[in-house]
C-alpha cells in the first residue's frame, strides 16, 4: 500500500495513472448529477412551506459541502507537501484551490437565488452564506499568494503555510459568525435551513453530493496531470511520451 | 566571550526595535493618524448627532483598529527583509520563534499601544458613554496584539513581493473576522451597561491561541520567504 | 541552477566561487548556510551534516551577503553590538579595537546611513571578525570598494586564513590573498 502511493508521487507514474482514472469519475459523475437533477428537480415532492423554491438547494447544499471539504483536501495535500516535501502533493493543493473557489461561489450564487424567492431579497447575512462568503474570501487569498510569487518553491509553501492556518481558522471563523447570526437574529429572518427531510427529498440530495465528489475528483486528476506537465516541462520523460 | 542566552537575545532585538523606532518616530505616528482619520470619516458620512454615532461605534472603533492593524503590519519584516538584517537572525542560531515575538512585541508597543492609549477619547467621540470606555480600551488591548500576531504571520508569507502590503491585508483579513464580532460586541454589551466578560473571555482565548501558534507560523513562513 | 557541484575545503583553505552574473554564485553560498535548500545535495561539517544539531554549524559560520545587514540609524558601533551580541556577548572594547584594525575607528559613532559603501562593508566584516566564526561565507566582498578598502578586506581574509581559517568567497573579479590555498571553482 506504501509503496503504491510512494509509486504514485512520482510524475510520471501520476500522470499516466491519473489519465486513465479520469474518465471513470467523469462518467459516474455525469450521470449521478443528471439523475440528481432529475429527481431534485423533478421527482421530489413539494415542500409544504417552501413550495418548489427550495429545490435549488439540491445544488446549495452539495456546492456548501463540497466547498468545505476540498479546502480540508486542499490544506491536507499542502501539509503533506510540506511535511514530506513531495511536490505533488504541492501540485494537488494548487489544484483544489479554483475548483473550491468554484464551488463556493456556487453555493453563494445559489444562497442568492433561494433567498430571492423566499425573503424577495438577493442577499442575507444568514450565518451559513456569510461563513461561505468568508470562506471565498480564504480561497481567494490563497490563489492571490500562489500568483503573487514568482519562485515555485516558494509559492508551494508559503501557500501550504496559508492553508494550514486557514483550515485551522474556519472552524473558528465558523462558530464565530454562527454566534453573532444567533445574537442580531429579528425575528423575521427565516434561518435558511432545509425543510424537514424526507427519504425522496434526501436520495436526490446524497446522489448530488457523491456526483459533485466524483466531479471533483475527476476535475482535479485532470488539473493536476496539467501542473504536472507544467512543472516537469523539462523532464525528459515528457519529450520521450511526445515521441510516441 | 560567553554565547548569548535565547531570552537575552530576544531583549536584544526588543531593545534595538524600540530604539530604532525612537530614532524615526514620526513613522510610529502614521498607523495612529490613520486610525484617527478613518474614525472621522463616519461621522462625516453619517450624522454628527452622537446619538446616532453611539449606534455604530463599536464597529467604527473595531473597523479602524482592524484597519490601523494592518497597515502598521506590513512595517514588521520589511525593513529587515530589504537590508538583510532577516537573514541574520535565521543564521544567529537562536530560536526563530522567540526572536519573532520579540520583534511582533515591539511592533505592538509602537503601532498597537497608541491606538489603546487613544481609544477613550476617540471613543467618547462616537457618543460612547463613560462607563463602558475600560471595556473599549480592554477589548483593544486584547485585539491589537492579536491582530499584531496574526499580522506578523501574513508580513512573513509575503516579504518582498510586489503589492505585498495589500496582499498582506487579503490574507489578514478573513483571520481577523472572529475578533472583530467579539470585539464589537463586547463594546456593544458595555454601551448598553450590560457585563461584556463573554465577549473579553473569548477574545482573550483567541490571544492566548495566536500566542502559541503565530511566532511558530511566522518563523516558518520566514524560513519560507528568504529562499 | 546549480547542477552537479561539488567541493571541499579545510582549515587555512579558501574558495573562490567564480562566474557571470546571474549564474548561482550567490544560491550556491546560500546553500551552503542552509538559507536555501537544495532538491538533491548536502552540506557537511566536519564530516557530519551541517543541520545536525550536535554539529553547532552556525556558530561557526558567518555570512557577508550583499546587502551589509546594517541598520542605517544606528551607529557602527551599536550595529556590532547587537548583530554579534545575537550570539555571544561582546563588550565595547572589543568593537573599538576591532573598528581600529580596519581602519574605520571615526565610524563608531556615526549613523551607517552617512558612510560610503565602503566603509559600510568594512564595518559589516567587523562583525565577521568579532563571531570569531571559523568559516567566512562572502558575497562579492569587494564590490563598490576603493582600492585601500579592498586592501584592507583582502589583508583581513589572509590573516583570518593563515590563522586557519576557511572562507567561500563569491567574487567576478580575481582575489588577491598573500596565504591560504585558494582554489578556484567556476561555474557555468
Amino acid at each position: 500500500m506504501w509503496t503504491w502511493f510512494h509509486k504514485l508521487s512520482s510524475p510520471p507514474h501520476f500522470y499516466r495513472v491519473a489519465g486513465k482514472m479520469v474518465p471513470w469519475f467523469a462518467w459516474p459523475a455525469a450521470l449521478l448529477i443528471v439523475a440528481a437533477l432529475v429527481g431534485g428537480l423533478v421527482l421530489a415532492p413539494r415542500d409544504y412551506q417552501q413550495g418548489d423554491a427550495y429545490r435549488i438547494m439540491y445544488v446549495h447544499a452539495p456546492s456548501a459541502w463540497m466547498s468545505l471539504m476540498v479546502y480540508v483536501v486542499m490544506a491536507v495535500s499542502a501539509a503533506i507537501g510540506l511535511i514530506w516535501r513531495i511536490k505533488l502533493a504541492h501540485a494537488v493543493a494548487a489544484g483544489c484551490a479554483p475548483i473550491g473557489a468554484t464551488f463556493t461561489f456556487a453555493a453563494l450564487a445559489t444562497g442568492a437565488l433561494w433567498g430571492q424567492p423566499m425573503w424577495g431579497t438577493w442577499w442575507v447575512w444568514d450565518a451559513r452564506l456569510t461563513s461561505e462568503l468568508i470562506l471565498l474570501f480564504l480561497y481567494l487569498g490563497y490563489i492571490a499568494l500562489r500568483s503573487a510569487i514568482d519562485d515555485p518553491q516558494r509559492a508551494d509553501r508559503a501557500s501550504a503555510v496559508l492553508a494550514i492556518v486557514g483550515v485551522i481558522n474556519v472552524p473558528i471563523i465558523h462558530y464565530s459568525v454562527v454566534w453573532w447570526n444567533t445574537l442580531h437574529q429579528a425575528p423575521s429572518v427565516t434561518k435558511m435551513g432545509a425543510p424537514t427531510i424526507s427519504l425522496p427529498m434526501l436520495i436526490p440530495l446524497l446522489m448530488m453530493l457523491l456526483g459533485f465528489t466524483l466531479y471533483f475528483v475527476a476535475v482535479l486528476l485532470t488539473r493536476v496531470r496539467g501542473e504536472v506537465l507544467r512543472r516537469e516541462r523539462n523532464a525528459g520523460w515528457i519529450r520521450e511520451g511526445l515521441a510516441q | 566571550m560567553s554565547g548569548t542566552s535565547s531570552l537575552a537575545a530576544g531583549q536584544l532585538l526588543f531593545q534595538r526595535d524600540l530604539r530604532l523606532a525612537w530614532r524615526r518616530w514620526d513613522q510610529v505616528t502614521d498607523p495612529l493618524v490613520f486610525f484617527l482619520m478613518v474614525t472621522t470619516l463616519f461621522p462625516l458620512s453619517l450624522s454628527p448627532e452622537l446619538s446616532r454615532l453611539r449606534d455604530v461605534a463599536p464597529g467604527v472603533l473595531w473597523v479602524a483598529a482592524l484597519l490601523s492593524s494592518l497597515l502598521a503590519a506590513d512595517s514588521l519584516l520589511k525593513s529587515d527583509a530589504q537590508d538583510g538584517t532577516l537573514e541574520q537572525y535565521v543564521l544567529s542560531g537562536q530560536p526563530l520563534t522567540l526572536l519573532l515575538l520579540a520583534k511582533t512585541a515591539a511592533h505592538w508597543i509602537l503601532s498597537g499601544l497608541p491606538l489603546v492609549l487613544i481609544s477613550p477619547l476617540v471613543a467618547s467621540a462616537l457618543g460612547v458613554p463613560g462607563h463602558a470606555l475600560g471595556v473599549v480600551m480592554m477589548s483593544l488591548v486584547l485585539g491589537t496584539l492579536t491582530l499584531s500576531l496574526i499580522g506578523a504571520i501574513g508580513a512573513a508569507l509575503t516579504i518582498g513581493l510586489r503589492r505585498g502590503s495589500l496582499l498582506l491585508a487579503l490574507l489578514v483579513l478573513p483571520l481577523a473576522m472572529p475578533l472583530l464580532i467579539f470585539g464589537a460586541r463586547a463594546v456593544e454589551l458595555a454601551i448598553i451597561g450590560e457585563a461584556a466578560a463573554g465577549p473579553l473571555y473569548l477574545l482573550t482565548a483567541m490571544l492566548v491561541l495566536s500566542m502559541t501558534l503565530a511566532p511558530l507560523t511566522a518563523a516558518a513562513a520566514v524560513r519560507i520567504s528568504i529562499d | 541552477m546549480l547542477r552537479g557541484v561539488s567541493f571541499a575545503i579545510g582549515a587555512g583553505e579558501a574558495l573562490h566561487v567564480a562566474g557571470p552574473n546571474g549564474v548561482g554564485k550567490t544560491s550556491l553560498l546560500r546553500v551552503v548556510c542552509g538559507l536555501l535548500q537544495v532538491e538533491e545535495g548536502e552540506v557537511h561539517w566536519n564530516g557530519r551534516s551541517s543541520s545536525d544539531p550536535g554539529v553547532t554549524f552556525l556558530e561557526s559560520l558567518a555570512y557577508l551577503a550583499h546587502d551589509t545587514a546594517l541598520k542605517g540609524d544606528l551607529t557602527a558601533a551599536e550595529n556590532l553590538h547587537f548583530s554579534v551580541g545575537l550570539k555571544h556577548s561582546v563588550s565595547a572594547q572589543q568593537i573599538a579595537a576591532i573598528l581600529a584594525d580596519l581602519g574605520v575607528a571615526d565610524c563608531a559613532d556615526l549613523p551607517c546611513r552617512v558612510l560610503s559603501a565602503g566603509q559600510r562593508r568594512r564595518v559589516a566584516l567587523c562583525r565577521v571578525l568579532l563571531s570569531e566564526a571559523r568559516l567566512w561565507v562572502l558575497d562579492e566582498p569587494f564590490t563598490n570598494l576603493d582600492a585601500s578598502s579592498t586592501a584592507h578586506v583582502s589583508e583581513t581574509l589572509s590573516r583570518h586564513l593563515a590563522q586557519g581559517g576557511l572562507a567561500l568567497i563569491a567574487a567576478h573579479q580575481g582575489l588577491s590573498l598573500h596565504s591560504g590555498n585558494v582554489t578556484r571553482l567556476e561555474l557555468s
